[in-house]
């Protein structure tokens, strides 16, 4: 058996291949005193440029692979390179002391990366990581270092490294890093988020990988399950192999869908789309074959940071979004917060009942100045694609009025500056409060669609906190409450000619699409990843079958009796 | 030439706010200086600035010199009483 490794699950998938150290530890640092400052300050200068030149073309491989969110981190590396505090200082530590330059950059690395790590802030502590990646670069220019660089893959691999930086991942051909391990970082690391979105298998914080593997030895992963296996032997080689092909072949069975339209045996065509956070998200929409943002949860813009943000930075994503989906609609569901999600700048009181509380459009409709400038930002972005508004948290139809007069107002404002946008904006609300989905045939009067949250439809009607593990079993999707409400909200729809769509996790359940197809929904939104495996579904079903299915499961009186017929059914 | 200015947007002189000043900043070309809690830095310096950690409510001191040194400190001063667009 192979020696095994258990660390942190950071990205799903299998791979086995020969091992790539990446040693990330340039040359140890030597002191040279007495050193003649102008020939030193020289070698700084050239160093200085060749990083600069580095980081421009890393910005521009990002910007063009992963887009402008993601390139943003070059640039605030180039600021630091070009800081008085960073560069500035490194000459004058040649100046003052006549030292060589790469010991006078370790001296101000060090006293910077020291003083950004005692910051109280997760912003400040960030902006430490920034330093020394920049310091690293630096001085792997200035000892023109031979470290192994990762343009020297040339055949399948599993990358090996301590960590990897941004600028790391940014350079990682997919097709020939089978899987990443490292030493360091946790699930929400950047290398974590980065291999989830390349759809690279990644397991990461091992501790010490980098010292127990050495170059070309085989190495097995198993990203799910948190599992390296050095030097397998046969039996285990085998199994990770075929598990690997059978990965693959899948992978590329549904990859042949990816045109491919999204329709029944007998010709009933729906939409299936992507739920998004952050413009970058749109890359991995498109790759699965997204017909279009089902759900832009535009909180992501809010998190995370210490302002709200700008008119001007929600136009740039909005606007981004829209191009990189050249035509298709996106969904911009406009802020929710409250309940679960916090966002401390917001100043939202502290409620009893932050689920039943002063949450979503409930706050947006009192903060209209905030709201406002969503409106504004998403209207004008409106002009660059194919944008539609959806308020979420509607109980009544006062509230869609309300909404719509704000987005009334915010057109009117823009037409009279002669700002252009999509007049013929689709407006539509998440249908998550039992109150709304009685009434759906009213609130369908009020707009062009809904989208079915099933998160907290389930969550309200049946009165149940999924996260309480003492009544989470109450916590039931395919309720035949829930199913008889969904029913209601679609025929309350299309009876005044509106359609329906889903973002809540069910519609990404493979179980439970034929229920939904045969109950009539017509657009089904979920994370990228299980669109193609929802396509190949529905591309096996009849739409009259699944109806009769649909039929029969309303009359059962327990979710447990749903699942078994439909697991029974297909 | 300096001039004092108090820092009203809610997230003081980090992040966007921090960036948007060094960039106006780099745009004279005289020496500028952030003064605040008793400390000076280069206020062409993203890294200084935010070591100097200033909040909302923190009232700085802006000074320059150099042949643009008054129109920098007016720029900047107009910055940041414009609250940074926040």
């Amino acid at each position: 058996m192979g020696t095994r490794f258990t660390g942190i699950a950071a990205s799903d998938g299998v791979a086995i291949a020969p091992a790539f150290v990446l040693s990330t530890s340039v040359q140890a640092v030597e002191e040279r005193r007495g050193v003649p400052i102008g020939p030193e300050i020289e070698r700084l200068e050239v160093a200085l440029r060749a990083a600069k030149g580095e980081l421009e073309s890393l910005r521009e491989t990002a910007d063009a692979k992963l887009g402008a969110e993601h390139a943003q981190i070059f640039t605030a590396h180039i600021q630091i390179l070009e800081d008085p505090e960073f560069a500035g200082a490194i000459r004058g530590v040649i100046e003052g002391e006549q030292v060589n330059a790469e010991f006078a950059l370790n001296q101000v690395a060090k006293q910077l990366i020291a003083l950004f790590e005692q910051m109280d802030n997760e912003y400040m502590r960030q902006r430490a990581a920034d330093i020394k990646d920049v310091s690293q670069r630096l001085l792997a220019r200035l000892q023109g270092s031979s470290q192994s660089s990762l343009a020297d893959i040339q055949e399948p691999v599993v990358l090996v490294a301590n960590d990897l930086a941004p600028s790391d991942t940014i350079q990682l051909d997919a097709s020939l890093v089978r899987a990443f391990v490292t030493d360091i970082g946790g699930r929400t690391s950047h290398s974590a988020i980065m291999a989830r979105s390349l759809g690279i298998p990644a397991v990461v914080g091992l501790g010490e990988i980098t010292a127990n593997v050495q170059a070309g030895q085989l190495i097995a992963v198993d990203g799910a399950a948190g599992l390296v296996v050095v030097d397998p032997d046969p039996e285990e080689q085998a199994s990770f192999s075929s598990r690997a092909a059978g990965e693959a072949e899948a992978k590329a069975r549904l990859l042949a869908l990816k045109d491919e339209p999204s329709q029944t045996l007998d010709g009933r065509r729906v939409e299936l789309a992507g739920n998004i956070g952050t413009p970058a998200d749109v890359a991995a929409v498109l790759d699965n074959g997204g017909e279009g943002v089902g759900l832009f949860r535009s909180e992501f813009l809010y998190m995370n940071r210490q302002d709200a943000p700008s008119e001007e930075e929600q136009f740039a994503a909005y606007r981004e979004v829209a191009e990189r989906m050249g035509g298709k609609p996106v969904i911009v569901r406009t802020l929710d917060v409250g309940g679960d999600k916090e966002i401390p700048y917001l100043d939202l009181p502290k409620e009893a009942n932050p689920f039943l509380g002063y949450r979503a459009i409930r706050v947006c409709l009192d903060r209209t100045e905030l709201f406002d400038t969503q409106l504004r930002a998403i209207l004008r972005a409106s002009h660059y694609g194919k944008l539609r508004i959806m308020f979420p948290m509607i109980s009544t139809v006062t509230e869609i009025r309300q909404a719509k007069a704000r987005v009334e107002a915010v057109k009117a404002e823009l037409r009279a500056a002669g700002t252009p946008f999509d007049e013929n904006i689709e407006i539509g609300i998440m249908i998550e409060i039992p109150a709304a989905a009685v009434a759906a045939d009213l609130l369908a009067k009020e707009v062009d669609f809904f989208s079915i949250g099933t998160n907290d439809l389930v969550q309200y009607t049946m009165a149940c906190d999924r996260m309480n593990q003492r009544i989470s079993h109450l916590y039931q999707p395919l309720h035949p409450s829930v199913l008889r409400l969904i029913k209601m909200v679609i025929d309350g729809a299309h009876r005044h000619g509106k359609w329906v769509g889903m973002c809540g996790e069910l519609a990404g359940e493979l179980s439970a699409v034929p229920v939904l197809l045969g109950l009539g929904l017509d657009e089904f939104s979920m994370s990228a990843g299980s669109i193609l495996k929802v396509r190949e579904r529905i591309r096996g079903l009849r739409m009259d079958e699944a109806q009769t299915l649909a039929a029969v499961v309303l009359e059962l009186d327990s979710q447990e009796d749903v699942l078994k017929k439909v697991q029974t059914w297909a | 030439m300096e001039r004092q200015v108090e820092l009203k947007n809610p997230s003081g002189l980090h992040a966007r706010p921090a960036s948007l000043f060094v960039a106006e900043a780099n745009k004279f070309a005289s020496e500028i200086f952030v003064e605040a809690k008793g400390k000076r830095v280069n206020a062409k310096s993203i890294l200084g600035l935010l070591t100097l950690a200033i909040s909302q409510g923190t009232t700085i001191k802006i000074i320059a010199e150099g042949s643009d040194a008054e129109q920098a400190v007016e720029a900047l001063v107009n910055l940041v009483a414009s609250g940074f667009g926040e």
